[in-house]
């Protein structure tokens, strides 16, 4: 009953977050309720049983998408969208919403509805996976592949990411030291990295593993690049390229080896599967952190700056 | 129901009551510094109850340990969001509520 009651709060309250979101006028009020629909997701993934997802949702999703929005929101001068012109278009995105949706509940309702799909089949091989969480299997062994690709995106992204906004520089030391923010970043640091560290460990046999843990990581990074002298990584420094690329290349290294002793790719050795995935893991956790850190731009540029208040 | 779930109910209904009057609070207060006060510090004393609530009733020390350490955590980002927000409102300008009402 009072489950129900949860799920039901939650159906509602999601669209109609989604709706606020972009309908709202001020685009600091869209952020703010982007923010709470990511948490409220996070809340509905873990009520669907997929801890896995909502960590990722509540760290990604939420978490640092939301500072990234903040932050860029610091750079903008804030308009209120043109909503004449929005007016105009209307009718079509209704057309084309509607149609979408449409889509999309005729493919979710075409589903069988009681399929257990391939848990049957994950369950029965998870003994030679080497781990004891399906998901990880999944993710690190069955379909590493996928998880691979996904890394290889994610490479390009931040290529991406850094080709749009290159700048690096450290921020100005504040005139007056600021007492506040460093002692924030000195009491989470510890935590985080125990946090970080135990996820990872944990991804053998409970939801997490390197996405989590790098999103955790990359969280600690901006809470850095907010409050300390740190600059935003540089992709010209040797150290920012072999952190990112370890994860990968040892990735590779890992999917290619059973290929010279007569094997398919990535079909790791049953005795050695634990500790290939646990190896992988740590790599990827780093580099899925330096990539989501520097997704995160360091200073705002000098012509964006803000002159005079916040208009309320 | 025993007495041990009656004690827990009573922490949780109080925890809920202190949630609700602080988001109250966030709704009618007059300026950014009071809706502050009232953000961080009903709510975690909301949040607080709902967790000795909890971790009375989760029957591990494990897992009352872990209730606990969210709480803590709440804490301590709540204390220095308050302070960050305040000082930005501040530095922005906004007028705190002197008690008088607006012509």
């Amino acid at each position: 009953m009072t489950a129900a009651l949860l799920d039901a709060c939650l159906a509602l309250c999601l669209p109609l977050l989604a709706w606020l979101v972009l309908r709202t006028e001020s685009l600091s009020q869209s952020v703010v309720l982007f923010v709470a629909m990511g948490l409220l997701s996070a809340l509905a993934w873990a009520r669907l049983d997929a801890p896995d997802i909502s960590l990722v949702e509540a760290a990604v999703g939420t978490g640092l998408t939301g500072a990234l929005l903040m932050h860029t929101l610091s750079w903008t001068d804030e308009r209120p969208p043109d909503v004449a012109a929005r007016a105009r278009h209307r009718p079509w995105a209704v057309v084309a919403m509607a149609a979408l949706t449409g889509m999309l509940g005729w493919a979710v309702l075409s589903l069988p509805s009681d399929d257990p799909g391939l848990t049957r089949e994950v369950d029965a091989h998870l003994a030679e996976s080497g781990v004891e969480h399906p998901v990880t299997a999944v993710l690190l062994n069955y379909r590493g592949y996928d998880t691979l690709l996904e890394i290889a995106v994610l490479l390009v992204a931040v290529l991406g990411a850094r080709a749009v906004n290159p700048r690096s520089e450290r921020t100005t030391p504040e005139p007056s030291r600021d007492p506040l923010t460093g002692e924030l970043f000195r009491m989470m640091t510890p935590a985080l990295l125990l946090v970080a560290g135990y996820l990872v460990w944990v991804g053998e046999h409970g939801p997490g593993g390197a996405f989590q843990a790098g999103a955790i990581l990359a969280g600690g990074g901006v809470v850095a690049l907010l409050t300390t002298r740190l600059g935003t990584p540089r992709m010209s420094s040797w150290r920012v390229r072999w952190a990112l690329l370890t994860g990968p290349l040892l990735f590779i290294g890992a999917a290619v080896a059973p290929l010279f002793s007569g094997r398919a790719l990535l079909e790791y050795r049953e005795a050695q599967a634990g500790t290939v995935i646990f190896v992988v893991e740590l790599a990827l956790t780093v580099s899925i952190a330096m990539v989501l850190w520097m997704f995160f731009p360091g200073m705002r540029p000098a012509r964006a700056e803000r002159s005079g208040k916040e208009p309320s | 129901m025993s007495l041990w779930d009656g004690v827990c109910a009573v922490f949780m209904v109080a925890g809920a009551f202190f949630c609700l009057a602080g988001t109250v609070g966030v709704l009618r207060f007059p300026d950014v510094y009071c809706r502050l006060h009232a953000l961080t510090k009903v709510d975690n004393l909301g949040l607080g109850l709902v967790v000795v609530g909890l971790a009375l009733q989760s029957g591990s020390w494990a897992t009352a340990l872990e209730l606990l350490l969210v709480w803590l955590f709440v804490l301590i980002s709540s204390a220095f969001t308050c302070q960050l927000i305040a000082r930005a409102a501040l530095r922005r300008g906004a007028a705190p509520w002197t008690g008088r009402r607006e012509p």
